[in-house]
């Protein structure tokens, strides 16, 4: 199969869903000839025209809440932020208008709207654009929260995002975009909910999300050639979570360390190694749930120390031994 | 509530219409305080007694397929747009039958049916969602224009500001309409402002801004025609700025030691849209003594109606706590 990158596999989806829907749209800040901060969306300004790739003022708090507005009354926005740092501009938006309209409005509304959030760090853009704050959104009843580690599920589930009917954070990472993958040239769609297993083993789970997938797979390739036999889960969705898939490979394994970018406290992995532990998997750990995530820093400057700042490759083999007592 | 024709926009059946509209929206405010006072209502609740002709004139030129983003003040826009009463007031009563089914309450009563897209609990959140409503209108040529109502303090956040320059340079069938009544909770607009007339600001985003006596309902109507007419157009937005006095405090909260009496009882006397109105149709022999009883008669037997259905209506089960929260 061809392979495009995840960036590529991000813009492709848009722009065949676009080509389908009239009602899809795209808003954000410099996304026409600029092609956006990252040249994600280069040439859909010139296959759809300024009037649906539609360049925004810098006013996060107008424009997020036009997305609202738009997709309240029967358009599908997606509004991409060059950052997702910059989403904090448009926190009222996103969480006291898109996340609550339906529920206070007694079940009236609906908010179909994508934000887009290019997230993490390991870019060098220090600590206010290096962010992971996908946990903030989570704790938010009404909002969905998706966030792909690969090509192929940055496309299915970006179109899936698109066509669900509430308002859907769709967290990319900066350093995943350059990376490729196999991916359909035919649109098709990811379940939001549907965890993938991304790497099958037998000696010890990690639910990774995000950049710590691929890191993951990595770790796990290592730890392969000292016997120890790694199974992967990427939730892919934070909100809704696939807990059976995470509970299943946990009570097969018997062990089990979640892997996070953001910083470890209170970021999401938090909640999903306290969803193993209240489930019925409790009685099948051989050791206690592990978390591995960012530390409790801003993000630094300096190349050694932002890679400091959040589990590396060798981070997860040291705590992945760990937790099995090697 | 129709469109009027601007050939004769103010035919003795249009007046009569306006006058009703105030007059039941003040009963309505002054029937939901009593409820509230006698343990009927919880929460909190902000009325809009003696600003019924910025919600009435503004709405008086809007169709059923154009469409409004309100405020926590709202009780007032809702009538005036074309929600109904009965369900409203049994929203406020926390009832199944209200229009958010009980979960939203007096600061989120919403309408999508009549195009009303919802109070708001948080101060300029309507600008941006009206501003999107209008590209919607935009983009589908669906030809809708959205009234877009804040209060003066509204004008001091961001969102006013964002949304006005973004609603200007896309050229959005949107009215922003400002009901300046002078205070925001206690705090004076000539102590949060630096200019003399909100409506100055509409210069600084290309737009119009006019400043009007917001208590005079037929000027509210004419003005929000006008900004009406130029967002169909294609034209593109108007800042109305209309100058009102609410009579009540904040909420229920406030003691208002941050007014006078004696500024109070001059809107009271000599500016309440109701009675300035009544007088002109009296003077002008559009109406008579008797068609203004009748007016009010009519109203008190709506709001006695609204009472009954919203008192007898039931409680949201439990179970309907969990829905809804997803499409």
């Amino acid at each position: 199969m061809r392979e495009i990158t995840y960036l590529e596999a991000i813009r492709e989806s848009m722009s065949q869903i676009m080509r389908d829907d009239k009602n899809v749209f795209i808003m954000g800040e410099d996304i026409g000839v600029y092609g956006g901060a990252f040249g994600l969306t280069n040439g859909m300004v010139e296959e759809f025209g300024p009037f649906r790739v539609r360049n925004t003022p810098i006013s996060e708090a107008a424009v997020s809440g036009a997305a609202v507005g738009a997709a309240m009354t029967g358009m599908r926005p997606i509004l991409e932020f060059q950052f997702s740092d910059f989403v904090m501009i448009a926190m009222d938006n996103i969480v006291n208008q898109a996340a609550k309209n339906r529920y206070m409005f007694g079940g009236k509304a609906k908010v179909p709207v994508v934000f887009r959030l290019p997230g993490g760090s390991g870019a060098g853009f220090a600590a206010q654009h290096s962010q992971s704050l996908e946990a903030w959104m989570t704790h938010v009843p009404g909002l969905k929260i998706v966030q792909p580690s690969s090509a192929y599920d940055a496309k299915g589930l970006m179109k899936a995002a698109i066509n669900d009917d509430n308002p859907v954070l769709f967290y990319e990472h900066k350093l995943l975009y350059s990376t490729k993958g196999e991916v359909p040239e035919e649109a098709y769609e990811i379940n939001i909910g549907e965890a993938a297993i991304k790497r099958s083993g037998e000696d010890l789970t990690i639910v990774a999300t995000g950049i710590m997938v691929s890191r993951s797979i990595e770790a796990a390739e290592k730890l392969a050639d000292e016997n120890i036999d790694v199974e992967i889960v990427d939730p892919r969705t934070l909100v809704p979570l696939d807990e059976a898939t995470i509970i299943e490979s946990v009570k097969k394994t018997n062990r089990v360390l979640v892997v996070y970018e953001s910083v470890q406290r209170s970021g999401y992995g938090a909640e999903i190694a306290s969803m193993i532990a209240e489930s019925e998997a409790f009685d099948y750990l051989d050791a206690q749930v592990g978390r591995l995530g960012g530390k409790a820093t801003p993000i630094p400057y300096n190349p050694k120390l932002e890679k400091a700042a959040v589990p590396q490759v060798e981070d997860i083999i040291r705590k992945v031994k760990e937790l099995i007592g090697k | 509530m129709s469109q009027i024709n601007e050939k004769e926009p103010f035919t003795k059946e249009v007046l009569k219409g306006m006058l009703k509209d105030m007059i039941l929206i003040r009963s309505f405010e002054e029937t939901v305080e009593k409820l509230f006072q006698e343990g009927k209502i919880h929460g909190t609740m902000h009325l809009c007694v003696g600003q019924e002709a910025t919600a009435v004139g503004a709405c008086l030129p809007l169709s059923d397929n154009d469409k409004i983003t309100s405020t926590h003040r709202g009780h007032g826009h809702s009538i005036a747009k074309g929600t109904g009463i009965r369900r409203m007031m049994a929203e406020l009563l926390g009832k199944e039958t209200g229009y958010c089914k009980g979960k939203g309450g007096s600061m989120h009563i919403a309408d999508l049916e009549v195009g009303n897209l919802g109070a708001n609990g948080i101060v300029a959140a309507g600008l941006p969602l009206a501003t999107g409503a209008a590209l919607t209108s935009q983009m589908k040529e669906e030809g809708y224009v959205v009234v877009s109502f804040f209060g003066d303090g509204a004008t001091n956040e961001g969102a006013f500001h964002e949304s006005l320059n973004l609603a200007s340079v896309w050229k959005l069938p949107v009215v922003f309409f400002c009901e300046n009544n002078l205070y925001g909770m206690s705090g004076s607009i000539k102590e949060m402002v630096n200019i003399e007339n909100i409506a100055e600001r509409g210069a600084a985003y290309g737009i119009p801004g006019v400043t009007i006596d917001g208590n005079n309902v037929k000027e509210v109507a004419e003005t929000t025609q006008q900004a009406v007419n130029r967002a169909r157009e294609g034209k593109g937005p108007t800042l109305i700025e209309a100058q009102t006095y609410r009579w009540k405090g904040h909420s229920r909260s406030d003691a208002k030691k941050y007014r006078t009496r004696d500024e109070e009882k001059e809107w009271r006397k000599n500016k309440d849209p109701i009675t300035r109105m009544k007088l002109e149709l009296l003077e002008g022999n559009v109406l008579s003594e008797e068609d203004i009883a009748e007016i009010e008669n009519e109203v008190t037997k709506e709001i006695e109606e609204a009472v009954k259905f919203a008192e007898e209506s039931k409680e949201p089960d439990l179970d309907s706590l969990m829905t809804d929260i997803f499409a």
